[in-house]
């Protein structure tokens, strides 16, 4: 039985593809295309766009013919948990000093995992605090404020 | 050429007590986080990555380079122990290692793990000592067309050679250099796909990208997955190995060694291509290849010795012609480019301490890793058992704070957030992302090559194909790609890349 074309591994894939190479066409089209003894600086990503848009229809057709459904269940819940975790401690980082960030970053990361218990995570973030301390600060040298307040600065 | 003088050079290096130093720190970070279930010798690398970049670039690289041992040696005990392989390369490993633990031979399989790649480990050291110069002097003459065409040959091979469908390889090769021209433009000084961010001038960040793509995307697939492997962990007592094991893996390490050089010194050839060769040879020739399969040693000793030459010679095109084989050498090479080093054939000329530094502790990491892995296996094997849900936010941590602290921005740490959830998508789509990070390394040097030899060549295309070097190794992409399209042969790779 053929995949639906939401769950077809090729369309979605020839799909991106497609859609990576005309992003870069669109985006390089202001740029300078120059002649080919004399490269612009839109030559090569004009090419490339062309290169994998044109691949991308490739896999496309190959998904339509195949219908090969992507193999297992999306991990949208784990891959939205880390996301979310790694933006916030990128803006902490900036805003509270590195122990909270680091602490936050642990725990709300660890809540992407199948299993998750307070307790042990709660060790990991201080185990997790400890050693980025002795690495980044102690060891590497690395002047970052272990808290602090800087929000509106 | 004096390989012996260039060699007490770079034992000169190497021996020093600080270089000595990293190259153990490195060697048993790389062992004790690529031991870890789930973890493998790239995710190890490039979260360690930031960590090497306060060094100078000799002992930097050589820390980087004993991660890397110890993170393939780690990752084969795991693949023997749990049956959880780290990489392809050691998937091939896994078949018969994990049969003979289950067997109560834990012990014996390490053995043969550690003492074949060992011995494959100081062959191919030499093997990289005597023609890394020699290649490194014939790449003193190619000009712009043959680096672009070798380039060209280097990512056809790795797309081709890379696991899955061989188009969304190529794709994924264009994909990697389109990533690897965001930044400003060198000749024109015209910012190209910055989108008005600034720190996107300077390009994406290799630890980004390396990270986003490694870490970040490969842990999401974990946590998405339902696992459940039994752990022979309690079995392992001790490594010492009977003479008739000793006996019985002499020949398949050194057919593996042998297999695994060659193949490794071929741009664009993985690891696991030559892994998987030297399992098939051992079976065909094996007197009774019913045994493969169910916990035979050689199965163990020769892919492992393969394996490890392979990763060796890897660093012949990757140091010498500056083109990277495969994602782990990517990686070395992004550091170099990191630490201000463009690798290529001056490199031996200018830099000889970092070259020959580099060979040499590749002795000594070898040495180092047999001294570590006999004694403490007992600890790595009580390592494989630490579960994933405490590993992987600590992964997390180090690879953003890591990433952070390269330039200070959490831009660096949003954006890497981004490559990880497209490294996901594409990982879910089967598109494989060594062969991006491999384009992204390369592009801009294949843009600039591309662009020098138009110049010179006056706008004519004919200059790849009148140069007859780069005539070659045109003729050679061309050729294996028509194969690649011939329905016959496409079978057999695909049979040989699903088995291993």
């Amino acid at each position: 039985m053929k995949a639906g074309l939401l769950s077809n591994r090729d369309v979605l894939a020839g799909l991106l593809f497609i859609a990576i190479g005309a992003g870069s066409l669109a985006v390089s089209s202001s740029y300078a295309f120059g002649t080919v003894q004399q490269m612009g600086p839109g030559f090569f990503p004009r090419v490339l766009g062309v290169i994998i848009a044109g691949l991308g229809a490739m896999t496309l057709a190959k998904g339509l013919r195949s219908g090969e459904a992507v193999e297992g269940a999306w991990g949208w819940a784990p891959l939205a948990i880390l996301t979310v975790a790694l933006v916030a401690f990128g803006w902490l980082m900036e805003h509270v000093g590195m122990l909270p960030s680091v602490a936050v970053l642990t725990l709300v990361g660890a809540r992407a995992g199948r299993e998750f218990r307070w307790g042990e995570a709660l060790v990991l973030a201080v185990v997790m605090m400890a050693l980025t301390w002795a690495i980044f600060v102690a060891g590497l040298g690395l002047p970052y404020p272990l808290v602090a307040f800087a929000f509106g600065g | 050429m004096d390989v012996l003088a260039n060699l007490a050079l770079g034992f000169g290096v190497a021996l020093t007590l600080k270089n000595l130093a990293y190259c153990f720190l490195g060697v048993l970070l790389g062992t004790l986080i690529g031991v870890l279930p789930g973890v493998g010798p790239l995710v190890t690398i490039a979260m360690l990555l930031p960590i090497t970049f306060g060094l100078d670039p000799v002992s930097s690289l050589i820390m980087l380079a004993g991660i890397f041992y110890g993170a393939q040696y780690g990752g084969s005990t795991t693949a023997i122990l749990v049956n959880m392989p780290g990489e392809v390369s050691s998937a091939v490993t896994a078949i018969d290692g994990y049969q003979m633990a289950r067997q109560g031979r834990a012990g014996p399989a390490l053995a043969a793990a550690a003492i074949s790649s060992f011995t494959a480990g100081i062959v191919s050291t030499l093997i990289v000592a005597f023609f890394g110069p020699l290649v490194g002097k014939w790449a003193l003459e190619f000009g712009a067309a043959e680096y672009f065409s070798l380039m060209l040959m280097g990512l056809v091979f790795s797309a081709v050679l890379a696991h899955g469908d061989m188009v969304k390889s190529l794709a994924m090769v264009a994909v990697g250099l389109l990533l690897g021209l965001v930044g400003t433009d060198v000749t024109s000084g015209l910012p190209r796909f910055s989108f008005g961010v600034p720190e996107l001038l300077d390009g994406v960040g290799f630890t980004v990208v390396a990270v986003g793509l490694f870490a970040v995307a490969e842990i999401v697939q974990n946590l998405a997955r339902k696992d459940g492997v039994e752990v022979f962990a309690k079995d392992v007592k001790n490594l010492m190995p009977t003479a008739a094991d000793l006996k019985a893996i002499a020949a398949p390490t050194a057919r593996g060694t042998a297999l695994g050089s060659f193949f490794g010194a071929l741009p664009g050839v993985t690891a696991s291509v030559a892994a998987f060769s030297a399992y098939m040879l051992e079976k065909k020739i094996a007197k009774d290849p019913s045994r493969f399969g169910h916990g035979a040693i050689e199965g163990v000793a020769a892919p492992e010795a393969a394996n490890n030459a392979a990763a060796q010679t890897h660093f012949i095109p990757t140091l010498t012609l500056g083109i990277p084989a495969t994602a782990v050498m990517a990686l070395m090479l992004g550091a170099l480019s990191m630490q201000g080093i463009q690798p290529g054939p001056q490199v031996m000329t200018s830099k000889p301490e970092l070259f020959w530094g580099l060979v040499a502790s590749m002795f000594v990491g070898n040495v180092l890793l047999l001294l570590l892995n006999l004694p403490l296996v007992g600890v790595w094997a009580r390592l494989t058992q630490v579960p994933y849900r405490w590993l992987f936010p600590a992964i997390l941590v180090f690879a953003a704070l890591g990433n952070y602290s390269l330039n200070n921005s959490a831009m660096d740490v949003y954006l890497c957030a981004g490559i990880g959830l497209l490294g996901y998508v594409f990982a879910k789509l089967e598109c494989p992302p060594a062969p991006l990070i491999l384009g992204y390394v390369l592009g801009p040097l294949l843009e600039e090559n591309l662009r020098r030899a138009l110049l010179m060549a006056e706008g004519s295309f004919g200059v790849f194909v009148q140069r007859p070097i780069s005539l070659v190794f045109l003729g050679v992409t061309a050729l294996l790609l028509v194969a690649m399209v011939v329905p016959a042969l496409r079978r057999g790779r695909e049979r040989a890349v699903e088995d291993a």
